[in-house]
């Protein structure tokens, strides 16, 4: 057992999903992170560097990337900010990444120090057009470790730009953790091209989970990359139905088997809290302090917050009076929760942005509440 | 070299390419097809990495594994390619606009950190994909769809730049000087750090149309006429370094540790396996 913080078991969890790569910028409250990365991934024959602005941290990961290594950003607000642009080409050009956003209060400079959940709907719609994101918000240090695994995972299955949506709660945590032993770990290794040059290899051609095999840069195949839309050749077309298609494909290739949720005490609950990442931790400590007291309440959590969990909360909403959203921000996930019940009952928002994160009696309050 | 041999360095099935007629980018991405042939660079051991502009458009003509990254990021992409396989031989093609204006902080800072890439600017002194809109370095007083009537804005000399942010390697050519342009690219490539080669391109359609050079003979004619080889320039006394004359050569070159090599070191401090 090891007493770590979040952002250290998102460095540990990286390196035990492969990755070799690291490119970074320093900011709050996530720099623990970068600073890991610069102090272990040398001894694993790994590659940190700290670049002259975030935009560059992007673009040089998805250089590596595409040189065949596994690698990891990590940044706050106005970082992420910065990193739109690139995490775009990734989605484009279909580059496997992952990017830690370890949330603060914002907008702009805002609250550095402090927390905040008001990143969630940037992560889904940051970048500018259509795109397809994977998104993970984990609650512990030991699911930052992780879903820093399965970000990494998700990133080279789908080869596409994964956010692991940490907020300063997790991030700054520090827990007594067992990690994950080695072969604990399943690792997702870099797709492989199934053909030859000579055989008419296509390097955007789908696989039959419409996941292109891209080989690495420096194998043979002179591949060529953009960020243009492009046909399966890797090159661009102005052609609506290469555009069409392409952009049906980057949607459609995200399988909904990585969406995870967390539920208790649902079998007999008349109505539920939903939350996720660190507020999730007070959120069940509300719910727990409810329970003993004989309320009928559930717990739900969203482990991945995108793709969006709508089927799981459409069915389970069918049986619940209500769910109250709880987020730290002006709310957020509250609207992606009402779409996705479509009416089967009441969404409330119990939000917090005053830079403090939520005490359970706070919480609690809006669960009596439910019950008068 | 046999004759037309650098034609397999090309992707036939994408040309002709998209340029106007009588642009200057073909010269110099044909300079370096040639530069690479005569250097023995293979197609599998080298990578192209553009940004985005008119000179970018050349990585996809070129038959290797080449990137068409964003605007402005062709260096901080070469940089994550080079570091994760310093075997690969690593070339940026890119603009004035490119890499002066939206790459600036990522040019200085390459150049900075001796990274071992070789950085080819096409320079048309304007941003032709968009129609001919002023750049960091068009000239002081030539017009452009943004200065219509005569830029004020001060250029930069991208040499200058480059030599003072501490690349290794710094020359510029022209598209009318073909043989020295494949010289001073072929020279950056045997430099072992960041190496950058300006190559003056003419843009007849967006720059020269402007001013008074539409004719892309015209525009070759005036590079001609006031590009001044570097020990020649050197030698001229100040009062006649005047107009528009320019040098042209080797300006700069120095051995230093490259950013790879010294990481290799940071490995061994921190008791790493090396890749």
């Amino acid at each position: 057992m090891i007493l770590i913080q979040g952002n250290e078991a998102v460095a540990q969890g990286a390196l035990a999903a492969g990755v070799r790569f690291f490119g970074g910028y320093p900011i709050t409250p996530s720099t623990e992170i970068a600073e890991s990365m610069a102090k272990l991934l040398p001894k694993y024959g790994g590659t940190f560097i700290q670049m002259e602005d975030e935009i560059a941290s992007m673009g040089v990961i998805l250089g590596a990337s595409l040189a065949g290594k596994k690698v990891l950003t990590a940044s706050s607000g106005p970082g992420i900010s910065l990193k739109q642009e690139l995490i775009g080409y990734a989605a484009a050009a279909e580059i496997p990444c992952v990017i830690v956003n370890v949330q603060r209060v914002g907008p702009s400079t805002g609250q550095p120090t402090a927390p905040s959940q008001g990143d969630v709907m940037q992560a889904r719609w940051g970048t500018h057009g259509d795109h397809s994101i994977i998104a993970l918000s984990p609650w512990s240090v030991r699911e930052a470790f992780e879903l820093t695994v399965k970000a990494v995972n998700c990133a080279e299955r789908f080869r596409t730009p994964v956010i692991l949506l940490m907020d300063e709660i997790v991030g700054h945590l520090r827990e007594n953790v067992n990690l994950p032993t080695e072969n604990e770990i399943e690792i997702y290794p870099r797709r492989k091209p199934k053909k030859t040059r000579a055989e008419g290899y296509q390097p955007y051609a789908p696989d039959e989970d419409l996941v292109p095999n891209i080989a690495n840069f420096g194998e043979g195949y002179h591949i060529h990359v953009t960020g243009l839309i492009h046909d399966e050749t890797g090159f661009p077309v102005g052609s609506p139905k290469v555009t069409a298609d392409s952009i049906r494909r980057m949607h459609e290739k995200i399988s909904k088997d990585i969406i995870e949720v967390q539920t208790e005490f649902i079998d007999d609950a008349e109505f539920a809290v939903l939350a996720y990442g660190g507020t999730a931790r007070t959120a069940y400590q509300a719910v727990l302090d409810a329970r003993a007291k004989g309320v009928k309440v559930g717990f739900i959590r969203l482990v991945t917050v995108w793709p969006f969990a709508d089927e799981f909360l459409f069915d389970i909403s069918k049986k619940l009076k209500s769910i109250i959203v709880t987020e730290l921000n002006y709310g957020q996930i509250v609207g992606e929760v009402q779409r996705a019940v479509k009416g089967n009952c009441e969404v409330k928002l119990c939000a917090k942005y005053d830079m403090t994160i939520f005490e359970p009696e706070e919480i609690e309050e809006k669960i009596f509440a439910e019950t008068k | 070299m046999t004759e037309r041999s650098y034609e397999k360095y090309f992707r036939q099935n994408r040309l002709p390419h998209l340029w106007c007629p009588g642009c200057g980018n073909g010269i110099a991405m044909k300079a370096i097809v040639q530069a690479i042939e005569n250097k023995g660079w293979t197609q599998d051991n080298t990578v192209i990495v553009s940004g985005i502009g008119c000179s970018s458009r050349a990585s996809g003509y070129m038959d290797f594994d080449t990137l068409h990254t964003a605007h402005g990021r062709a260096i901080p992409f070469a940089t994550g390619i080079k570091l994760s396989k310093p075997n690969l031989n690593v070339v940026v093609i890119t603009g004035d606009g490119d890499c002066t204006a939206i790459g600036g902080n990522h040019f200085i800072h390459g150049c900075r950190r001796n990274i071992n890439l070789n950085v080819i600017l096409f320079n048309n002194d304007i941003y032709g994909m968009t129609g001919g809109q002023a750049s960091p370095m068009t000239p002081l007083g030539k017009k452009a769809t943004t200065a219509p009537y005569g830029s004020i804005d001060r250029p930069f000399d991208a040499c200058n730049l480059a030599q003072a942010a501490g690349a290794t390697f710094v020359a510029r050519s022209t598209a009318f000087h073909v043989q020295h342009l494949v010289k001073m690219i072929q020279e950056s490539f045997d430099n072992t750090g960041f190496s950058f080669v300006e190559a003056l391109v003419q843009c007849p359609t967006a720059y020269g149309r402007k001013n008074r050079m539409a004719e892309p003979a015209k525009m070759l004619q005036w590079m001609k006429d006031n590009a001044v080889m570097k020990n020649v320039w050197d030698k001229l006394p100040e009062e006649k370094k005047i107009g528009e004359k320019f040098p042209i050569g080797l300006f700069y070159n120095s051995e230093s540790e490259t950013y790879d090599v010294a990481y290799k070191k940071v490995i061994q401090a921190a008791g790493g396996i090396a890749k």
